[in-house]
């Protein structure tokens, strides 16, 4: 009987040691460390942008960053939708420049580390993608000869010691691009091909200093990457680096059985891939195929990474050249967006669908179809403290 | 799939628990009715403690890795009609996780024959999340000796990815399909 009783004892002991010894796998504490800030690798050299780290560039980019004068009626600059106290967005649902857009303003913190930019990634880089709200009727409504005009007289000459010599102006119009009105695109079209080069060079050069500048919007550290470090290191966690019962019970969903970690992965929480996930389209917008359209669109761009002017050599276009141009899949997927700082940051989704991180799970929980196209969210059963546990876990990387 | 493990190690403790139910059963097959029910009850307990135990025991000491029978990694195949023999090497020796990378295809005959001039479609993707390869990856260029570098594999996530290689040449057509593990 004694000897009954130490057994029993022992196996207790057994069990007690083994719940109490980590509230994480080997696997689990693996995928943690992943997803850390720490293993952010350094931001890579852009090739096709030769001015991407150069410091006047970037101090060239910060300034039309926040120029108003860069829009037609000079009441929008990109930090219009992308505010510098806000995470570079704007907290819509969808963005408000000249007129309202179809889609929401995406943060920027670490969007350098991207192959592909916009929620379809219709861009193939940094510096591609900053030209693009510059002509947008809805966003800065400028187009390309009137930017290269006001650069000249207003910056004519730091673009110049950065860039070299601007173009003669001489029979240049003030208003002309591809892209613009009527009258604008006659006037395009009645340009010589060496001027049109010119100015478009201009126009890249704009956006290479924009995207020198955006390289150092970095992501910040978080609870969560302190937590994951303190774990990481079998540091006893200190202060805020603590998680309650319910923040670790969001994590391990997180990682597991929510899965939500195959494609929010990585320490920017993001695969950069694009995915259906069957968010619901907005009634009064217009459709919105999201990938499988922006293919097309980015083979066509004259500045994506084949164009005439990107800088370096053709190896750095792997992306573009390798790109899926055709697969059901590509029907309603939108790039995976960071979760960083996603908390505090509401609405969600490509066109702000939804306006809080409870709906965001719901959505996740229910899995419901996509109106095209196929979702590759699976229906989860998640208890109501689950579903919060969630929402606290996502929080922490907000804090 | 981390998540799926997950789950089934924790489902060990309810079977745990299943046995523990089981007790009066046992009891009664005995049919000792003389002896004092509370041994009994505390023999079963003890039972019940003991197949805990070695449940946990055997919960803590078990491999945490992901697949304990996972598929077949093996680098070097023959097709599946038995064409050809496959082979590849990632070209910076090492698979890595969302970066464009390349690798060499190496295909022979059943004799041991270099295969020249073969026509290769690649496809793939991860069947636990049913979606296929984020890239489409090409042959690019023939290196001699039945070697063909194939670019624009791309891995985005950790977990289970298949390479499919559809290859035809004057040997005839065949496929091989390779599991990386990531
Ligand atoms: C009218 C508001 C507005 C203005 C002005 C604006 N943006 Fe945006 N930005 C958006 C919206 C909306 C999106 C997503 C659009 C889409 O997917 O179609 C976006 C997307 C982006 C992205 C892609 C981020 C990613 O993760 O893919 C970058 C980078 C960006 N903008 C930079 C800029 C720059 C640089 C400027 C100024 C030249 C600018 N934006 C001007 C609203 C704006
Ligand atoms: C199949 C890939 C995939 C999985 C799995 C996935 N997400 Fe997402 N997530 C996305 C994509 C893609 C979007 C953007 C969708 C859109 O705008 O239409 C997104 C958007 C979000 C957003 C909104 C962020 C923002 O800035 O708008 C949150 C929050 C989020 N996901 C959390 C989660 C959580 C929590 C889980 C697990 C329950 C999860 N995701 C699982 C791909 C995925």
């Amino acid at each position: 009987m004694k000897r009954l009783f130490c057994f029993l004892a022992l196996m207790v002991a057994v069990i007690l040691v083994g719940c109490g010894k980590s509230d994480f796998s080997d696997a689990e504490r693996k995928t943690i460390a992943s997803l850390a800030l720490n293993t952010l690798p350094s931001l890579k050299p852009d090739t096709t942008n030769r001015f991407a780290d150069v410091p006047a560039a970037a101090a060239l980019g910060s300034t039309l960053f926040f120029d108003l004068g860069m829009s037609r009626d000079g009441t929008v600059s990109c930090s219009t939708c992308h505010k510098i106290d806000r995470q570079f967005q704007d907290d819509l649902p969808q963005a408000l420049g000249v007129g309202r857009t179809n889609r929401r303003t995406m943060p920027l913190a670490g969007v350098a580390h991207d192959p592909w930019f916009f929620w379809d990634g219709r861009r193939d880089s940094l510096w591609a993608q900053a030209l693009t709200p510059l002509e947008n009727p809805l966003e800065q409504a400028g187009n390309r000869t009137a930017y290269a005009h006001y650069i000249k007289a207003r910056f004519g000459e730091r673009y110049e010691r950065i860039f070299g010599p601007l173009p003669d102006f001489a029979g240049i119009p003030l208003n002309a691009s591809p892209l613009g009105n009527d009258a604008e695109r006659a006037a395009w079209n009645a340009m010589s091909d060496a001027q049109r080069d010119a100015i478009n060079r201009v126009f890249a050069n704009i956006g290479k200093a924009i995207a020198a500048f955006e390289r150092s919007i970095e992501p910040a550290q978080t609870r969560f990457d302190r937590f994951a470090l303190d774990l990481a290191t079998g540091a006893e966690p200190k202060s805020d680096a603590v998680f309650t019962r319910e923040e670790i019970l969001g994590l391990k969903l997180f990682i597991g059985k929510a899965n939500c970690v195959t494609c929010h992965n990585g320490p920017r929480f993001t695969d950069n891939g694009f995915h259906n996930t069957g968010v619901p389209p907005v009634a009064d917008l217009p459709p919105d195929r999201g990938r499988v359209d922006a293919v097309a669109q980015v083979e066509a761009d004259p500045f994506n990474c084949f164009g005439a002017y990107r800088d370096g050599d053709v190896s750095a276009c792997g992306e573009l050249r390798f790109m899926v141009k055709d697969a059901p899949e590509l029907v309603r997927a939108y790039k995976t967006p960071s979760l960083r700082g996603a908390a505090t940051r509401p609405p969600y989704m490509h066109a702000g669908q939804f306006s809080s991180l409870d709906e965001v799970v719901a959505h996740y929980a229910k899995a419901a179809a996509s109106v095209r196209g196929t979702t590759e969210i699976h229906p989860l059963q998640l208890s109501d403290r689950e579903r919060a546990a969630l929402v606290a876990f996502l929080k922490t990387l907000s804090e | 799939m981390l998540g799926k493990q997950a789950f089934l190690r924790h489902s060990v403790f309810p079977q745990a628990g299943g046995t523990r139910s089981t007790r009066p059963s046992v009891i009664r097959r005995r049919g000792t009715g003389l002896a004092s029910i509370w041994r009994y009850l505390l023999a079963g307990l003890g039972l019940a403690a003991l197949l805990v135990g070695v449940l946990a025991v055997v919960y803590l000491t078990a491999p945490q890795s992901a697949q304990l029978a996972g598929p077949d990694l093996s680098r070097t195949k023959k097709t599946d009609n038995g064409l050809y023999m496959a082979s590849f090497v990632p070209e910076r020796g090492v698979v890595r996780q969302g970066e464009l990378e390349s690798w060499l295809l190496t295909l022979k005959t059943k004799t041991g024959a270099s295969v020249e001039r073969a026509a290769i479609a690649i496809s793939g993707g991860m069947p636990q999340h049913n979606h296929g390869l984020p890239t489409s990856p090409q042959v690019t260029d023939y290196l001699g000796d039945g070697r063909y570098r194939i670019e624009g594999l791309k891995f985005t996530m950790s977990g289970w990815w298949q390479v499919r290689f559809a290859i035809s040449s004057g040997a005839g057509s065949d496929t091989v399909l390779f599991n990386v593990v990531l």
